[in-house]
């Protein structure tokens, strides 16, 4: 009985830009995204999407310095989760190229550029807003098919 | 989360197995420990043992990438097994599937390999 969710419920978490914290990130999404009662497949594709949004914000925002700050914030509408990923950093120069599978702007650091690519085939919805030496913020929805909708 | 890795060499084949989450900041680890093992010698292929991964994401691909590109220069071949569905998903976005040997256990990645475990 999701649909009688009349306001949304949401969770808000800063931490270090340092490479330990992804995945912390990933398992406290995954926490707050259970009350939807989610499906083992659908709790991996958040924490995949979760991990690459992070572990960009980390290397292409921060430059790999542990000196910045990550912000997500997850609400829950009805059975739609927003994912919103953030970072203060050096921003995206030019976001449809950092889009493309495979391309990446560090293959020095064995980069697969396979991170938008999935971002974008596990959620529904994905929008990146960059602004170069401000940051980028990356909004993500994903329509919860809960495993109680599923034998009903 | 971390990661542990296990290594062994049979016949001439370095055989990896992590257990853990691999993500960019355990991938880090799995990558200098193989390009060691590979450095020191008595190494021509290589199997990537994925039974006990239970995340990946494209950090992951990244050192698969790197580990294939590394192995092959050197003259030999790589194989991948063990992948869960997550995994296997992801060598097949990547299009890791058309290059690399992608086989259910150690024992058949070994014979695609032509190494006699």
């Amino acid at each position: 009985m999701s649909m009688s969710t009349s306001e949304a419920n949401f969770m808000k978490l800063q931490f270090a830009s340092r490479s330990e914290n992804e995945s912390f990130a990933r398992v406290a999404v995954a926490a707050f995204v259970s009350q939807l009662d989610p499906t083992m497949d659908e709790l991996t594709d958040l924490k995949t999407v979760v991990s690459e949004a992070v572990t960009n914000a980390i290397i292409h925002g921060y430059d790999s310095k542990p000196d910045g700050v990550v912000t997500i914030t997850v609400s829950i509408e009805g059975e739609t989760v927003i994912l919103t990923v953030e970072d203060e950093g050096k921003g995206i120069e030019d976001v449809e190229l950092a889009r493309q599978p495979l391309y990446t702007s560090r293959p020095e650091l064995e980069r697969s550029g396979m991170g938008f690519t999935i971002m974008e085939s596990f959620m529904d919805e994905f929008e990146v807003a960059s602004t170069p030496g401000r940051g980028t913020v990356l909004r993500m929805k994903k329509r919860i098919l809960s495993k109680q909708a599923m034998y009903n | 989360m971390s990661l542990h890795v296990e290594m062994e060499v049979l016949g001439g084949t370095l055989i990896v197995r992590p257990h853990g989450e691999l993500d960019h900041h355990t991938s880090d680890m799995l990558r200098t420990k193989i390009e060691e093992a590979i450095r020191r010698g008595n190494v021509r292929h290589l199997v990537l043992s994925m039974r006990d991964v239970s995340f990946m994401d494209s950090s992951g691909l990244g050192v698969i990438i790197g580990r294939y590109k590394q192995i092959t220069s050197l003259g030999g071949k790589m194989a991948v097994c063990g992948a869960n569905p997550h995994v296997r998903r992801l060598l097949e976005m990547s299009g890791l599937f058309k290059i690399l040997a992608i086989e259910e256990n150690e024992s058949n990645a070994l014979s695609s390999l032509g190494v006699v475990s």
